[in-house]
């Protein structure tokens, strides 16, 4: 039931670290802060879940309401570091495949081909 | 305060100066209920136990006294809330009755019937983690085909409850239990993606079983996957297929598969009340949950969805966070 969320704007990129759990309670912080991002000003938005200990259907239902928005003004919005579990959880609603979507695994090989 | 609570106090705090017994505290316990609910506030209490003292005990010295308008004072405070917090009660009382009406008339409009079918056993259990059920499972059937829906409306309270009557509707406009899985998800699809306000997702699984040709055809909107057990390996697979969640986008591609189903086989429909069950320890892994369904493989379906129920409620030490669903398909 605890969440913290730090959004960090920079050079038309938004930066976000949230930790904890997101579920029926938490989601609705999580989502007015999402609400908050001005999606004129930037171009690009990462969200990065390592810390996430947990997510249910509510969170999803943030991510998915939150992609719709940012579709539709052409901001691309990227989710990172998500566990084995999450990743599953987006891949099975179909939603890996519409959302950009990195485990923590992946990250570390984008890093290291660089 | 009414005269006679004034009388019945003072008598009781006489009788309590005279003999400090059990019984005359005993006495104070219970008046302080008749003065709850009476509304008398604290202040007017400490206001006549004052007066009473003054009576009981003629020379009480004076800054005695006095110390009782500070605390009289004091309790004003309380007494504010305490008003608020039986306006409050009384408030949360009113929803509770407003959320019982609303889940009498969900559990009416939407009720569905497990129908009967020749050469298959079905079983189902939906409990809601509370008094409105996210999930929804629904039938349609004609003589050889049985038709299932499982939903899992992601968002709560009244506004999935509609939701849900907006999928049951849309199911009954279709042509009836034959119609293929792939035709169902667009077309509901389309209704919950045009009027769902921007918050509210659907996972839904569907599927039809032929009893003549043993034939289950399915397809997903982003559901969680089916479990098929096969009798003849006494193992478990995964009904995979792929599918976006409904109300995200209007065009979508959903995957259609087959399998034909041979005696004893049987296929396990849930939604993530069941994956995702927590106990203290952790989530209770998929194995487990395949290993409890094993070991009663040989029931009934019902008796089947049943006992996974409960074993799984204790699992979770009888906290149940998500409404749970499960329906199973046995071929008999």
């Amino acid at each position: 039931m605890n969440i913290t969320i730090e959004l960090q704007q920079e050079d038309m990129q938004v930066k976000g670290i949230i930790k904890g759990e997101i579920d029926a309670f938490t989601a609705p912080m999580l989502r007015e802060r999402l609400a908050e991002i001005d999606l004129k000003e930037n171009r690009h938005v990462e969200l990065n879940l390592t810390d996430v200990t947990y997510m249910d259907s509510t969170g999803l239902g943030v991510f998915v309401g939150f992609y719709k928005s940012v579709n539709e003004s052409d901001v691309h919005v990227e989710l990172t570091g998500l566990s084995s579990r999450l990743k599953r959880l987006f891949d099975i609603t179909g939603l890996g495949d519409i959302m950009d979507i990195q485990t923590v695994s992946e990250e570390v090989k984008i890093d290291e081909t660089v | 305060m009414p005269q006679e609570f004034k009388k019945e106090y003072k008598k009781i705090l006489e009788q309590y100066t005279l003999r400090q017994t059990e019984h005359n505290l005993y006495e104070g316990q219970n008046f302080s209920r008749q003065l709850i609910q009476k509304n008398i506030s604290p202040e007017e209490v400490i206001s006549i136990h004052k007066a009473s003292l003054e009576e009981i005990i003629p020379d009480l010295p004076a800054n005695v006294l006095h110390s009782f308008d500070l605390l009289i004072e004091v309790m004003v405070r309380y007494g504010l809330a305490l008003k608020e917090h039986q306006a409050l009660i009384q408030k949360q009382q009113n929803f509770k009755m407003e959320m019982e009406l609303a889940s009498n008339v969900q559990q009416t409009l939407l009720k569905t019937k497990v129908p009967e079918m020749q050469g298959l056993d079905i079983g189902m259990i939906s409990v809601p983690a509370k008094e409105m059920n996210g999930d929804y499972t629904h039938f349609l059937h004609d003589e050889k085909t049985v038709g299932i829906a499982v939903a899992d409306v992601i968002g709560k309270g009244i506004p999935a409850a509609l939701c849900m009557s907006m999928i049951k509707y849309g199911m009954d406009s279709l042509d009836g239990a034959e119609t293929d899985p792939i035709m169902v998800l667009d077309v509901i699809n389309r209704i919950v993606e045009k009027s769902v306000s921007d918050s509210m997702f659907i996972s839904m699984f569907y599927g039809t079983y032929d009893t003549l040709k043993s034939e289950f055809t399915y397809a997903s909107a982003g559901h969680e996957p089916p479990l098929y057990y096969c009798a003849k390996s006494s193992s478990f697979a995964e009904l995979q297929a792929k599918g976006l969640l409904l109300g995200v986008i209007a065009n979508v591609e959903y995957e259609q598969h087959s399998i034909i189903l041979d005696k004893g086989d049987f296929i396990v429909m849930m939604t993530d009340g069941v994956t995702e069950c927590r106990s203290k320890d952790g989530f209770i892994e998929p194995q487990a949950v395949m290993d409890i369904i094993e070991s009663v493989r040989d029931q009934s379906a019902q008796e089947m969805v049943e006992f996974v129920f409960h074993r799984l409620e204790e699992l979770q030490e009888f906290e149940q966070r998500d409404d749970f669903t499960l329906v199973i398909f046995k071929k008999v």
